[in-house]
């Protein structure tokens, strides 16, 4: 069988497993969401936080809740990582600097994951554990919740109420995320990632002599890991390394893991709007690009283009013999357009256009699928943006889903999808025009530039892959990094809230045979071409600049 | 509250259920022979001399600049595009040391014999394994440095090679250290 035929068995096998678990995880979740009753836990934990899961809250207060959980969160891990040099359980690893702590406590609460660190020298059982993990779940559930709180905007009306932050917070770590990750942990073990916590200890070698490796707590993080779209790797080498990803199987595993939850909450939507169909149309979105993104990887990476790829006589650089070229050009694709970040080969030594495909996909707002939960309300603000092109188009006031867009939601809609090329494009030209910032570049020229370009871009949107040649461990990219994550996450939230609080208050308006059919394939074609055309406008002098030029050279 | 839950039972938890039921994975496919811990199935070893089977290059790995108590290595690729020079330099050099290497009398190694993982650095700088093709062209190499036979070597190749799970996931691969393992063994039969 050839590698290019494996390839693309193992996409359809992919998709099948997909298409399998479709129905049942997104209704369970709108189920989840929807339930007036409570566990047990979960009071112990309403209690604990002194939260009424009960009350109905308006944008503003579900926004409050949003910002306030975070704030705490990224205090805390900050703290965690300040202060490892005395914390118990740490290996003795010495406390992290502050702008480094600054950048990972931001990356990890962001859901972005982005590391400037080296996992196996820096953090200790502790921070891994107890800290970075913890906000792999709990990063991953803000972003459902928010999504949720758009669900509900289109759902509910002549109403400000949007549901309670505290308890879809809560429910979707303990009833979605938390059940989903321990079985997935599992079947990693089985499969050989590691899970214990024998600290730093020496193996002998074939030939003498002994290494030193770290165990860890391995495999219950990596779970959650692809579970929650966040990418942060227990290693360095990310889900390269064969502790994080040992066979074949877990790689596909991995990448299903990735997936599941960002396109089976299409399911969740169309559920709760009352039209499975609806979501099928932003489901057929999300998966016409994701597949084409897929078939452009395998085409650029199988093709090996470039000199010293030609040179070795395919595209092995950075990639795993176990992978091989097709899974791992399926894997950057879907960690590209999620916010995972997590990375099973190294991108920086991808084709040029290869590079390019993986940055493309990040500044199309990783919608298709996206985050959990990121990818949902990214993708419906896109469905904004459509249904108003179109109305532009035919003279009708455009509505989506029953509700008007309006002159407030289209300035909504318009600030969100401005907040992020706004970050990459000016962060990066400002890195660029410096003096010093460059010189963290690891390669010259336009494969340069594509690293400054890819930072900026991966930090925005929340993925946290990066162009790891890039020296990131400078207090300005720290500093900035951490700055372009934090403001890629929450301004898009402010919006998107508000954008919700204005929709629930509206009537809804009754469908006629004058209004734009949004769960047809026609629409799934303007909101294709809506998404690629308003992205490519806005990157593509920095794209020409960058991977373009590297490829087509 | 969320923290105790996420943070404190549920890796406990699943380590417990790990260690009861996995031991040996959840360790790190610790493998022995002669009696001592020669490393892991799962993590790729440098430094194996001409005798034994090579491994892929490992230009990404680094070692520890925090913590420096200990000698931790790190996992990593090089980053290094296609298009730089560094790396095409390095590609051709390995190309040529592997042409080289493995050219015996009456077994002339051609560069367009020797596949791309064999001249190129994997994502880990860990990886375990070869490919086929790549094993395939050591095998001259090791049955005369050995006093083996060309036949017993390879049949000994062909033996640790793994196909794709299931027929199509993956690719097929070799793992270096069980083969030089066996390799050692069979040797040491004469």
């Amino acid at each position: 069988m050839s590698p290019v035929l494996a390839g693309v068995l193992q996409l359809l096998a992919l998709i099948a497993a997909l298409a399998l678990v479709y129905v049942p995880a997104g209704t369970y979740m709108a189920r989840v969401y929807s339930s007036k009753k409570h566990l047990r836990i979960e009071k112990w934990v309403y209690k604990g936080i002194g939260a009424n899961p009960d009350t109905e809250m308006t944008w503003s207060a579900y926004l409050r809740g949003v910002l306030a959980f975070s704030a705490v969160g990224v205090l805390f891990l900050y703290l965690l990582m300040r202060l490892q040099g005395v914390l118990p359980g740490s290996l003795g690893f010495s406390s992290v600097n502050p702008a480094q702590s600054f950048n990972t406590a931001v990356s990890f609460v962001t859901n972005t994951n982005w590391q400037s660190y080296y996992g196996e020298q820096t953090m200790g059982h502790v921070v891994q554990t107890a800290g970075l993990a913890v906000q792999n779940f709990v990063s991953a559930a803000v972003g459902m919740a928010v999504a949720v709180a758009l669900v509900r905007g289109f759902a509910r009306s002549r109403t400000g109420e949007l549901g309670n932050f505290w308890s879809d917070l809560v429910r979707g770590t303990l009833r979605i995320l938390l059940p989903a990750a321990a079985i997935a942990a599992i079947v990693l073990v089985a499969c050989g990632v590691i899970q214990n916590f024998s600290g730093i200890h020496e193996v002998g070698q074939f030939m003498g002599g002994s290494q030193q490796w770290n165990g860890g707590a391995v495999a219950s993080q990596e779970a959650i890991k692809e579970v929650g779209t966040n990418g942060g790797g227990y290693f360095n080498a990310n889900s390269a390394h064969p502790f994080e990803n040992p066979t074949p199987f877990t790689n596909l595993f991995e990448i299903f893991l990735i997936l599941v939850i960002p396109f089976s909450l299409t399911r969740t939507f169309g559920v709760m709007v009352g039209s499975v169909k609806q979501g099928y149309a932003i489901l057929a979105t999300m998966f016409t690009i994701w597949l084409g993104f897929v078939a452009l990887m395998m085409w650029t990476e199988f093709a090996h283009h470039g000199p010293a790829l030609q040179a070795a006589g395919g595209a092995y650089e950075g990639k795993e013999v176990r992978f091989g070229v097709g899974a791992s050009s399926i894997f950057a694709v879907s960690t590209t357009l999620t916010s995972t970040g997590a990375v099973d080969s190294f991108h920086s030594s991808f084709t040029g256009l290869g590079g390019g495909i993986t940055m493309l996909g990040m500044m199309l707002g990783e919608i298709a699928p996206g985050g959990v939960g990121s990818g949902l309300y990214g993708m419906l603000i896109m469905a904004v943006i459509a249904v108003f092109i179109a109305g532009l188009m035919v003279g009708r006031t455009p509505e989506y889903l029953g509700k008007k867009i309006g002159t407030r939601e289209i300035k909504l809609a318009a600030c969100y999808i401005l907040i992020t090329p706004a970050l990459v494009l000016v962060f990066t030209a400002v890195s660029m025009a410096l003096p010093t910032p460059p010189h963290s570049m690891l390669n010259s020229g336009a494969h340069g530039f594509s690293e400054v370009l890819y930072a900026f871009t991966s930090a925005s949107n929340n993925n946290g892959s990066a162009f790891a040649g890039l020296n990131a461990n400078t207090d300005w990219f720290n500093t900035m990094t951490g700055l372009a994550m934090l403001l890629g996450r929450f301004l898009p939230m402010v919006f998107v809230l508000a954008l919700a609080g204005s929709l629930a208050e509206q009537k809804p308006v009754p469908v006629t045979a004058g209004t734009l059919r949004t769960e047809k394939p026609l629409f799934t074609g303007l909101l294709v071409g809506a998404i690629l055309i308003i992205t490519g406008l806005t990157y593509f002098p920095a794209l020409a600049l960058g991977p373009l030029a590297e490829g087509l050279a | 509250m969320l923290t105790l839950v996420t943070g404190v039972v549920y890796p406990l938890v699943v380590t417990g259920i790990a260690q009861g039921l996995f031991p040996g994975k959840a360790n790190g496919s610790e493998i022995k022979a002669d009696g001592r811990v020669v490393g892991s199935s799962l993590i790729g070893q440098q430094g194996y001399s001409l005798d034994y089977f090579q491994p892929r290059p490992a230009n990404g790995l680094g070692e520890n600049s925090v913590n420096t108590q200990y000698k931790l290595i790190l996992s990593g690729a090089t980053n290094l595009s296609a298009d730089n020079q560094r790396l095409v330099k390095s590609v051709e050099e390995a190309k040529a040391k592997v042409v080289k290497d493995n050219s015996t009398p009456g077994h002339e190694v051609k560069p367009s014999q020797v596949p791309p993982d064999a001249v190129t650095s994997s994502g880990s700088g860990l990886d375990p394994d070869i490919s086929p093709a790549y094993a395939d062209l050591q095998v001259h190499r090791v049955a005369e440095r050995n006093g083996l036979t060309v036949a017993q070597v390879q049949k000994l190749v062909d033996d640790h090679t793994e196909g794709r799970t299931l027929g199509f996931i993956g690719e097929p691969r070799v793992n270096v250290l069980e083969l030089n393992i066996a390799l050692k063994d069979l040797v040491a039969k004469g």
